[in-house]
């Protein structure tokens, strides 16, 4: 008796203290009607409630393109950035606030080409953030122009004759960085393998790297087989791995994977057809580097840090 | 033993210039803390190659330094011409020469190796400028530096610049026992027998001083009361970072704003901070930025070049009202330019450079003092008004040594915790006070503050916005920051007589020169006062009423503007000297400008040179020296 109503008090303070959606969620976002933005904004929703984080205690950190409108519409606190500059930003507020959880949201033309050098970087320096690159490979706010994903000979409006270079593989590229601790690629029109994703990259310590492909539906409409109805992807099998619900057997391949070496990891991550989706590869021990920061600093007391500031001028003081 | 006759003087200017990487910058370093330790004012500059290894034996390679030392403990500039120059070799000395750096009647010490050197061509050159010098007023003495050091090590490229330490410490009648405790100090991180080599060719370069000397100097000191220190501007700055709570500097590699970042990695941790060296300049700042937004206001360092790459994270900076300073160790530009050496060329960059209107704050210390003083200044306004602050050093100051007043850190407030106190949701994040601009800044963690921050345009609530009324707003109140601010300032104090036949305007590090060409112009009877700037922006209250009160006013500044006299130039497109296209712009009165780009510091003589030019009256170098002599037979 006494251990039920324990329990039953309990749960009364659980469901006071247990976040709804609706407190992740800020105004209306104003994406276009079947853009893949809209499902990652949810996944993130659903990400955070079930984590019960409270929304004072995240920020949400973006560059510059229309998934950069994210933070405007997730009722956290939100920095929507510069072109290509989110992951500095990030950076600064995991350096100066670790304590401080952080997703950041990128295109892949604000990810793999203007922030280019941040993105390798980032992923070397191994901040514990979500990183969420939102791939339809095309730069749509601008009006069509291709991007580093771009496919193969498509016109867009700076290649009206196609495109000269074969795309980008994100993938690939940040499997050679040095420190990358966890990659994973999914999609918007695969809803459960994207909260899952979401949610795994959310438990790991690091920087989790996801490629999200998503159609842009105003002017990429034919991407991804048109939004995933003819791509071929296999999806990636392991017991800690990203979970794939039996539905999705159905739309494509499964290929046991383990995402803890990294050689069997750099070779599905080159291999873009089809395309593997689920954990790439995961290493839950590259230290992160504000926490390495933070472990060699130290945090002397004021009298403490007065007493070594007198010490620092004895040194050039001279009469 | 007799030793040398004793010549007292209340001042000198030295130079030290040996080829790259022979230690002249050392010697000049453990000279300098012999002179401030026996109390001596001081101000050195930097004689700095762009280069590590430059080919050696030549004009380009001469690195060392400049060292004015007085009776008085305060010195503000670096003085005029030097009139005594220790060279490691005639090409080092000649650089000097062409630097039109030497006194006519100077006194040149130079290791007399070269006359008898294997290599023809060294013997050749090493006689002709010699021959350059003898023709003048300069009087030579020849050291046998390379053959006294070799007495007492193998290699004498490692030692030479401790006897030569060693010889101006007999040549300036200082304690040899100062000098060796001051060595023991510069090498204390080295083995044992380094530092005993050390001392050793130090005490044998005096002995040799006092023995060979004819004559010597003595600058007495004035001991004072108050414990000085002595470092340099990027010391101070770091310093001074620490002094004013910074927790977080942000910075990518650049000359000559580097070792600010040097002095703070030293140490920063121990103070619960930390320097992290970004990927890039743009990722530098959007690190120091991030931070800010997070609630530990950041400041990032950096000269010219990099300032270019950080202007669209400055607007941002400025759009979305977050506090961050940034500090321009300015060089001589554009783009790569003159790394090492000084100019003021990034004023208007600085006031201009990011695209869209963005008001900011620009203040530029003159001092190295200042330089340890300002970063509390900065920090404040970026805090208080949630704006940009940039502070415009420059590479005199980043590394020219001076004395000052030991600063009273025992007061350092306690760094405050982050208030994270809940604030009612939907507090607005932009809550203006119509008048002022001003207000309070939300931080990630305060329940109740949540709402996105961004890079558009946007209203009281935070959010993107894109008429108007609503866009006339947001810059009305942006801007409005920086009329409260100058509502604060107090009009700037004139140097010398409020009123007469001109006014010299200055800012940043030539103030020290200004005012001792003031003065010397007044004692010469001219009617010739100064104004220092300190804020760039706002301007302080009252110019136009100080400018009205003289005949002419000018600028002097270190940045280039078109001489009336060259070709094409007219009233029409005759480009300024940029604080006096600021000036102009300001106060409508017809500023001139007296801005040039040397890459040194102004002396005080060609500042008098200037005033007597404009007041058309006889210049005080009227007749040519071997300095001039040799410029005008290379040309």
């Amino acid at each position: 008796m006494v251990s039920m109503l324990a329990e039953e008090s309990l749960l009364e303070v659980c469901a006071i203290e247990t976040h709804s959606l609706e407190d992740y969620e800020a105004e209306p976002p104003r994406w276009c009607k079947g853009c893949g933005d809209h499902g990652v904004l949810a996944a993130l929703q659903r990400v955070l409630r079930k984590n019960n984080v409270d929304p004072e205690n995240v920020v949400s950190v973006s560059g510059i393109g229309c998934s950069s409108r994210l933070p405007h519409y997730l009722k956290t606190y939100g920095f929507h950035g510069i072109h290509g500059r989110a992951l500095p930003i990030a950076t600064g507020v995991r350096l100066s606030r670790p304590e401080l959880p952080v997703i950041v949201i990128m295109g892949d033309g604000d990810c793999f080409s203007i922030g280019g050098n941040h993105w390798l970087h980032a992923i070397r320096y191994n901040i514990n953030a979500v990183v969420l690159v939102l791939d339809n490979e095309v730069y749509a706010l601008t009006k069509m122009q291709a991007s580093p994903t771009t496919p193969d000979g498509w016109k867009t409006n700076t290649t009206p004759r196609g495109t000269y270079l074969h795309p980008l593989n994100p993938l690939s590229a940040v499997m050679g960085m040095t420190n990358i601790s966890f990659v994973a690629q999914t999609a918007t029109w695969l809803p459960a393998h994207l909260d899952e994703t979401i949610d795994k990259a959310w438990d790991h310590h690091g920087l989790s790297f996801v490629r999200i492909l998503q159609r842009c539906p105003v002017f990429m409409p034919k991407a991804f087989g048109e939004g995933g109805l003819n791509f071929p992807v296999v999806f990636l099998e392991h017991a800690d791995g990203i979970p794939i619900h039996p539905l999705l057997r159905k739309r494509g391949a499964v290929q046991a994977h383990d995402h803890r070496d990294i050689n069997e990891a750099q070779r599905v991550a080159v291999t873009a057809d089809p395309a593997p989706m689920g954990l790439v590869y995961q290493n839950p021990d590259v230290p992160a580097y504000e926490e390495i920061r933070w472990q060699r600093q130290d945090r002397p007391d004021h009298q403490t840090f007065l007493r070594r500031l007198e010490a620092e001028m004895d040194r050039y003081t001279v009469t | 033993m007799p030793g040398p006759r004793r010549i007292r003087l209340p001042e000198h200017t030295l130079e030290i210039v040996s080829d790259a990487g022979e230690g002249a910058q050392k010697a000049a370093v453990a000279f300098a803390q012999l002179c401030a330790k026996a109390g001596n004012g001081l101000w050195t500059v930097e004689i700095i190659p762009s280069e590590i290894r430059p080919p050696p034996h030549t004009t380009g390679s001469a690195s060392g330094n400049r060292i004015r030392l007085a009776e008085r403990s305060r010195v503000t500039n670096a003085g005029n011409r030097a009139n005594v120059v220790l060279a490691f070799n005639e090409m080092a000395l000649l650089s000097r020469l062409e630097a039109n750096s030497l006194a006519d009647d100077v006194l040149v010490l130079i290791d007399d190796q070269w006359a008898t050197h294997e290599m023809e061509q060294y013997r050749r050159s090493y006689r002709e400028v010699l021959d350059r010098f003898r023709s003048g007023a300069a009087k030579i003495i020849e050291v046998p530096l390379e053959k006294e050091t070799l007495r007492h090590v193998e290699d004498a490229q490692r030692g030479k610049n401790m006897f030569a330490v060693g010889l101006l410490c007999a040549l300036y009648s200082k304690d040899p026992n100062v000098l060796d405790e001051v060595i023991r100090g510069i090498f204390k991180d080295k083995t044992q027998q380094v530092v005993e080599v050390a001392v050793k060719l130090a005490a044998a370069g005096h002995q040799y001083g006092m023995a060979h000397l004819e004559e010597c100097f003595e600058i007495p000191s004035s001991q004072s009361e108050v414990p000085k220190v002595a470092m340099n501007g990027n010391t101070a700055l770091a310093l001074g970072a620490i002094s004013a709570g910074f927790e977080l500097c942000s910075m990518y590699p650049i000359t000559p704003a580097t070792s600010a970042s040097h002095s703070l990695s030293e140490i920063f941790e121990d103070f619960g901070g930390f320097v992290h060296q970004a990927e890039d300049e743009i990722a530098a700042i959007g690190v120091a930025l991030g931070a800010s937004y997070a609630g530990k206001t950041a400041l990032t360092i950096t000269s010219g070049p990099g300032m270019a790459l950080k202007t669209e994270f400055q607007g941002l900076a400025v759009m979305t009202e977050t506090p961050l300073v940034i500090v321009d160790v300015q060089r001589g530009g554009p783009s790569t330019g003159l790394p090492t050496k000084i100019e003021q060329s990034d004023l208007l960059h600085a006031l201009y450079g990011a695209p869209g209107d963005a008001p900011k704050v620009v203040i530029a210390p003159s001092t190295v003092e200042e330089c340890y003083y300002i970063l509390s200044v900065a920090r404040k306004i970026a805090e208080e008004l949630r704006m940009l602050v940039i502070v415009l050093s420059d590479a005199n100051l980043a590394t020219g040594q001076q004395l000052f007043d030991r600063p009273d850190v025992s007061k350092t407030p306690p760094r405050p915790p982050l208030d994270l106190s809940p604030v009612p949701l939907g507090t607005l994040p932009y809550d203006w006070d119509p008048t002022t601009g001003l207000s309070q800044r939300l931080i990630p963690g305060q329940p109740g503050g949540m709402g996105v921050t961004t890079s558009l345009n946007h209203d009281r609530d935070g959010k993107a916005c894109y008429d108007s009324e609503r866009n006339e707003r947001g810059h009305a109140m942006r801007s409005r920051k920086l009329a409260t601010l100058q509502q604060s300032l107090k009009p700037p104090t004139v140097h010398g007589a409020s009123e007469g036949d001109l006014l010299l305007v200055g800012w940043g590090s030539t103030r020290g020169a200004v005012e001792e060409a003031v003065d010397m112009a007044r004692a010469e009877g001219l009617a010739v006062s100064s104004v220092h700037i300190q804020f760039l922006s706002p301007l302080p209250p009252g110019l136009k009423n100080i400018f009205r009160r003289f005949r002419r006013v000018t600028t002097v500044e270190l940045n280039y503007s078109d001489d009336w006299s060259d070709p094409l130039i007219t009233e029409e497109n005759r480009r300024y000297g940029q604080l006096a296209w600021l000036l102009r712009a300001a106060t409508l009165i017809d500023v001139d400008c007296f801005a040039k780009v040397p890459g040194r510091p102004y002396m005080p003589v060609e500042i008098l040179d200037e005033i007597k030019r404009v007041l058309d009256v006889q210049p005080a170098l009227a007749a040519p020296g071997p300095a001039r002599a040799a410029n005008e037979g290379v040309n």
